[in-house]
């Protein structure tokens, strides 16, 4: 540094209009935070949400101690007791032919809550599990595709040239085949078979397959914007002062470019768990889904579907946990999305 | 080159006001559901055929009044109070029926500063004009068609019956703020309102649409609201100014009155701080503007630069540098045509000198100044730093050479990541080019900080928590944490409100005296070039076409277009408001060219010592 | 302009070429799915395997057999299913066509005029009660399992309130063609059609809105308010027209992925027998040869779909034409 002249310029207090109103050292995560928290409907649905995971992780608790039963073994020659009475859980079928049995319906007790299913298991305990399964499912393939995603959407962008040719590509051709028809294929292929990686094992019903196949299918649809984002972030002014100031590349894409696409990651997490849950049902309700005996609320739902007419509630049960969660994940998006891109809050 | 006509003076004194606004206050929703108050107990009246400037810095509530006079304020997040009487209507008493009924597009008019967005991209330009002729009044539509061509007419819009078919994506933004001011004629107004009608427009074009409006005014006989933040506007439109601070009326009354003797302390203020072309004559070097007592408003002694240029051997020396970029289309993807951004640019800089490149949008100055960086790879030519040609550099020694040329943005909150704090992003650069230790790192940017006019303390924010002038000031220390030879400033002050503005430029060249640093100043603002240079290049559609000393190039200016640049800069002096420069209406000119095209040799004329001026031909 | 066109159908045609070469590997190059054990059944002898495996030519060297597949497709269209041998695969394709057809059209006329209406409704009406409600009720369509809404559908209008006034008229499930019984053919398909618009008149509505809400932040929607013309006509003519670009583009992109199959679960739930049930019947039991025709059906009409939305785009955005 050169001496310090005499004749320094007196400068003013920096842009008197600013003025020093009190910042508090806010980072960019704590205001995201601070804006959640500002937001009734965020608190509650986030609360609300959080009360469906601890109770769809108290299930084996809900199983012994209340309903008394093991929602995965078929209860067809169970009595339970309502009113000291004796009542079959599979009970005679006394319309039409009178053919065939028909489990019981919602009981309102601590035993059979919501009936049983066809093969005489407690509906309210198996949604419990199943929820466990669901969340599961959703959350893993969540993260798995959002992983994918960043991955190949920041190669495309920020390596470009040949690599950008083949995964922008690749993306548009996945693009178009339809994501149901992606999914059911890939589910026929790899469900009902283990595979073995090396000391790793995959069981023939593990919730792995499910998980790979429903974190793959939507990978397009998020590393496409991922692409734009890097794409749009490169040329932005700031990582251009990184490059002028001579900042090695791979920190520019760590510190840089990483941490500012991680926000539209996390805008696209509640919203892609809401449509990987209703995926889950849809590919379980086709019966390429999670496998029996296992639950998730889509196998509970394809159990339903012969007991429509008879017992609605086998179906009603789980649609409406679907319903009910996938909505709270919405409006919870929803905040989130304004909070972290506040460009499309100003619409509200 | 300027044509003198004299303009009848418009503001006739004693009739009744079209535009009276008493004691209005305005207040907005902010967060947390408090009432923030934008203006308050604010009143001014505007006469028939009168101007009156709205004049004041960003956050002066200048925008907010202007769009109050329209209704145009989200009545849901907004609360006014006071009285606005137009026309004879109480426009704060009227439902929305009624203002559509009697005030927007029947007493008054806007126009925007923005005339890029302000028309409806989908829609054709005759479409728009139509529809806000055919809204108030039953007409047919081909009378309404043969009205928007006779308007494009009379806003010197060439070929108007053929161009009012057209979108506004083929119209240049001088154009489309043309086609804006048609559609607001539309209705023969009383009043029209400009708000910054010019600000996003090149200095060329700024003056046509002065001219225009000038012409317009007296044409329909309307009074004008014109809002602004440049004195040099003001000074050549209005007839009365208002000065506003804060949402307040600081000062009204004639413009002459208020320029030749300000009142009040923050009016001084703000008018010492306007840089005035011309105001140069004689000094020899580079002249700080004046430091302004904001108290008293009395305006200091400005210094001049102290060291010198030295003058033994360049630090940049740049020969032959041709930046072209391809635009591609049609069957798989081929190369169309080529967009000349640079064309055989050389000029040389010497340590402690300051060489301004001065032009117009879309001229090259700022590829310019990222090819010599090489911030883009389309360049050809040589770039010699100190003893290195940069084009030869592999990736690892240019990153490392980076430490010697440093850039200060135009838009300093988009050049800093919001998620780095002001200390990591000047700590950064000092690690990865192995300064010193991070400890060492934070010292140096204490004392930088400290230099630049803002305190260690800040380093722990975040950019968002700076004001426009203090994150300049952070950039200016980021790029000093590397002890650079050669600064390339790219439009730094060019967002600045004038007084920050005049501060980061008085900063600069306290730099530059302290640490003997050369300055690349790349700007549209001549007036501010001025102040700051030694040297001047003046590029038009990617050429130098003329280049020399300062003096030289503002006052023997040789070739047509510097002289056409020069002529066009307002200047905040109310004695010259009359004057018309006779522009010939220009269409934007884009160094497009197809794949083909061969740039033709030029040559450089030397008319004085070190003044060049490209011959065509 | 011509250039353009035969761009556009070249790529066309590598897309549809890719998405058949990534069927054919998924079910004939993956490691554990051996098609002839499949087709010969669960815990067949491994003579019959391998007999099968003769039998459908899957011993040939896989080009071969994805050169076969394709010509006997297109070709001589003469490709006979694996699970019902004999049965010849294009006529079954274009007999399930105008069921999908008939669900997917119905539905995207419901769907485009509520999910219109929707958005411009909410949004004239922003932060009040009917955008609230209709907002409420597009959150819950969206959240909500399309096979699901059919099951719930069906259990009111087919079982426990199908003997009242109100849907005593409903028939049982199954498709009618039009060619048959025109009114039959309407009254099986009311409610499937309303079950698959429920659905998107929630997407679209939502998106509409948000799209009208920005473009009132656009400076053009202020130059028209400063011009006077009243809100109907800011709303409708200038705030509308632009936001709904991007629903023109989703529609086009929805309706041929729909045509194409991915109506799947409504077709199952509504024993309607369309293409995605014909897919998804395929897929269960592995008939290659079906699952290849009917994937690259729907793939052509995404492809298809993907040129309409592109010429719609220059047709109603100038901004477009440019180039």
């Amino acid at each position: 540094m050169g001496a310090t002249p005499e004749h320094e310029t007196a400068l003013p207090p920096a842009d008197p209009s600013a003025g020093d109103k009190g910042w508090s050292r806010r980072g960019p995560w704590r205001r995201v935070l601070q804006g959640l928290l500002a937001s009734p409907t965020a608190v509650i649905s986030a609360a609300l949400l959080a009360l469906i995971v601890v109770a769809t992780l108290l299930a084996p608790v809900y199983a012994k101690q209340v309903s008394g039963t093991d929602p995965f073994r078929s209860g067809l020659s169970a009595k339970i007791k309502i009113d000291g009475k004796p009542v079959p859980v599979m009970q005679q079928s006394t319309e039409g032919l009178g053919l065939g049995v028909t489990p019981i319906g919602p009981t309102w007790g601590p035993q059979y809550l919501l009936g049983a299913d066809g093969q005489g298991r407690d509906v309210a305990a198996r949604l419990l599990y199943g929820g466990q399964n669901s969340l599961l499912i959703a959350g893993a393939s969540t993260v798995l595709c959002l992983l994918i995603a960043a991955i190949v959407g920041i190669a495309a962008g920020y390596l470009g040239g040949a690599v950008d040719g083949v995964l922008s590509n690749l993306i548009d051709m996945i693009w178009a085949f339809p994501v149901y028809l992606l999914a059911i294929s890939l589910s026929i292929v790899m469900i009902g078979k283990s595979y073995a990686f090396g000391p790793f094992e995959i069981s023939s019903g593990s919730l792995i397959v499910p998980i790979l196949i429903i974190g793959l299918v939507y990978v397009p649809y998020v590393a496409r914007p991922i692409r734009g984002r890097v794409l749009a972030l490169n040329q932005s002014e700031f990582v251009m002062a990184a490059r002028g100031l001579g900042i090695r590349p791979g920190r520019i894409l760590w510190r840089h470019i990483l941490p500012n696409v991680s926000t539209t990651l996390i805008v696209f997490a509640p919203m892609l768990m809401a449509l990987n849950i209703v995926t889950e049902s849809s590919l379980s309700f086709l019966s390429v889904g999670v496998q029996p005996p296992n639950a998730s609320w889509g196998t509970i739902l394809q159990d339903g579907q012969t007991l429509l007419y008879s017992r609605p509630m086998v179906s009603l049960a789980p649609g409406l946990a679907i319903m009910v969660t996938v909505l709270l994940l919405n409006l919870f998006g929803d905040v989130l999305r304004d909070v972290l891109d506040p460009k499309s809050a100003r619409g509200r | 080159m300027t044509d003198l006509t004299p303009l009848t003076p418009a503001a006739a004194a004693g009739t009744r006001p079209i535009l009276s606004i008493r004691d209005l206050s305005v207040s907005f929703l902010g967060a947390r559901n408090s009432w923030t108050r934008v203006i308050e107990g604010l009143s001014f009246d505007v006469a028939p055929g009168e101007t009156v400037a709205l004049v004041g810095e960003s956050g002066s509530g200048k925008s907010v009044t202007s769009l109050s006079v329209l209704g145009l304020l989200d009545p849901t997040t907004s609360r006014l109070e006071g009285s606005i009487l137009l026309d004879g209507h109480d426009v704060l008493k009227l439902d929305e029926a009624g203002m559509i009924r009697h005030i927007r597009g029947q007493a008054a008019a806007m126009i925007f500063q923005e005339p890029m967005t302000s028309l409806h991209p989908i829609y054709r330009v005759g479409d728009q004009i139509m529809e806000a002729l055919t809204s108030h009044r039953d007409m047919p539509k081909a009378e309404a068609r043969r009205q928007a061509i006779a308007l494009l007419e009379r806003v010197r819009i060439p070929n108007a019956a053929r161009r009012i078919d057209d979108y506004p994506h083929a119209f240049s933004g001088g154009m489309r703020q043309r086609v804006m001011i048609a559609m607001a004629l539309a209705s023969r107004p009383k009043l029209l309102i400009a708000d910054e009608p010019t600000t996003a427009l090149d200095v060329t074009v700024q003056g046509e649409i002065l001219d225009l409006l000038k012409d317009l005014q007296a044409e329909f006989g309307m009074a004008m609201l014109f809002i602004t933040h440049d004195m040099g506007v003001v000074a050549e439109m209005a007839d009365r100014t208002v000065v506003m601070l804060r949402g307040r009326s600081v000062e009204q009354g004639p413009t002459a009155a208020i320029f030749a003797d300000p009142q009040q302390p923050y009016t001084r203020a703000l008018l010492a701080s306007v840089p005035v072309l011309g105001s140069m004559k004689g000094e020899p070097a580079p002249l700080r503007f004046p430091v302004v007592d904001m108290k008293t408003g009395v305006a200091g002694g400005a210094l001049p630069l102290r060291s010198k240029p030295d003058l033994t051997a360049p630090i940049l020396d740049v020969r032959d540098l041709v930046t072209r970029f391809d635009l591609r289309g049609g069957l798989l993807n081929r190369r169309v045509a080529r967009v000349h951004a640079v064309e055989n640019v050389s000029f040389r800089i010497f340590p402690g000198e300051t060489l301004s490149l001065v032009g117009e949008s879309g001229c090259g100055k700022s590829t310019t100044g990222k090819s010599i960086i090489r911030l883009n790879d389309r360049s050809t030519g040589s770039v010699r730093l100190g003893d290195d040609d940069l084009f030869g550099l592999g990736a690892e020694a240019m990153r490392r050479k980076r430490r010697d040329i440093q850039m200060i943005p135009q838009d300093p909150l988009a050049s800093m990541n919001p998620r780095m704090t002001v200390g990591d992003a000047l700590v950064e650069p000092f690690l990865e080019h192995r300064m010193g230790t991070a400890a060492e790192g934070r010292v140096r940017a204490a004392r930088l900080m400290d230099q630049v006019g803002l305190t260690a303390a800040m380093l722990e924010r975040y950019p968002h928590e700076f004001s426009g002038g203090q994150r300049q000031r952070v950039c200016i220390a980021r790029a000093l944490m590397l002890d650079p030879k050669l600064i390339i400033a790219d439009e730094s002050v060019s967002a600045l409100d004038v007084s920050v503005k005049a501060q980061v430029v008085n900063l600069l060249l306290d730099i530059q005296d302290r640490m003997g640093i050369a300055f690349l100043f790349i700007s549209h603002d001549i007036a501010v070039v001025e102040r700051i240079s030694h040297r001047i290049a003046v590029m038009y559609m990617g050429e130098i076409v003329e280049i020399g000393p300062r003096a030289e190039i503002l006052e023997r200016p040789r070739h047509a277009y510097t002289r056409q640049l020069i002529g066009a800069v307002t200047v905040p002096d109310p004695a010259r408001r009359h004057l018309r420069r006779n522009l010939a209406v220009t269409e934007l000119r884009t160094p497009i060219r197809p794949l083909d095209y061969a740039p033709p040799a030029r040559r450089y004329e030397e008319v004085a010592p070190g003044h060049l001026v490209m011959v065509e031909g | 302009m011509l250039a353009a066109v035969l761009s556009r159908l070249l790529r066309m045609v590598v897309v549809m070429f890719g998405i058949s070469v990534i069927t054919f590997l998924i079910f004939f190059a993956t490691p554990s799915s051996d098609p002839a054990a499949r087709i010969a059944g669960k815990n067949a002898a491994q003579e019959t395997i391998e007999a099968v495996r003769k039998d459908f030519g899957l011993d040939r060297p896989l080009y071969v057999q994805y050169g076969l597949m394709m010509k006997r497709l297109f070709v001589t269209r003469d490709l006979t299913s694996f699970a019902n041998r004999g049965q010849q695969i294009v006529p079954a394709v274009a007999a399930a066509a105008p069921a999908t057809l008939s669900l997917v059209s119905g539905a995207a006329v419901l769907w485009m005029l509520g999910g219109i209406l929707t958005g411009i409704t909410a949004a004239a009406w922003r932060g009040r009660w009917p955008d609230k409600l209709l907002m409420g009720i597009s959150m819950m369509a969206v959240a909500m399992p399309v096979f699901w809404v059919g099951e719930m559908v069906n259990l009111i209008t087919q079982n426990r309130l199908h003997d009242t006034w109100a849907f005593s008229w409903v028939p049982a499930l199954g498709y009618t063609p039009f060619s048959e019984d025109p009114g039959l053919w309407f009254r099986s398909m009311v409610f499937p059609w309303l079950t698959l618009a429920f659905l998107y008149i929630g997407l679209y509505g939502r998106m509409l809105r948000t799209g009208i809400i920005e473009t009132y932040q656009e400076d053009f929607i202020r130059t028209a308010r400063a011009k006077g013309l009243t809100g109907r006509k800011v709303l409708l003519k200038h705030a509308t027209r632009s936001a709904i670009i991007p629903i023109v583009i989703m529609f086009g992109m929805d309706f041929g992925v729909l045509v194409g199959g991915a109506a799947v679960l409504t077709e199952v739930v509504f024993g309607i027998n369309g293409v995605g049930r014909l897919t998804y019947q395929a897929l269960k039991v592995l008939d290659l040869p079906m699952i290849m025709a009917t994937v690259l059906y729907a793939s052509f009409f995404v492809v298809i779909a993907n040129a309409v939305v592109d010429l719609l785009c220059l047709l109603i955005d100038p901004r477009m034409r440019r180039a």
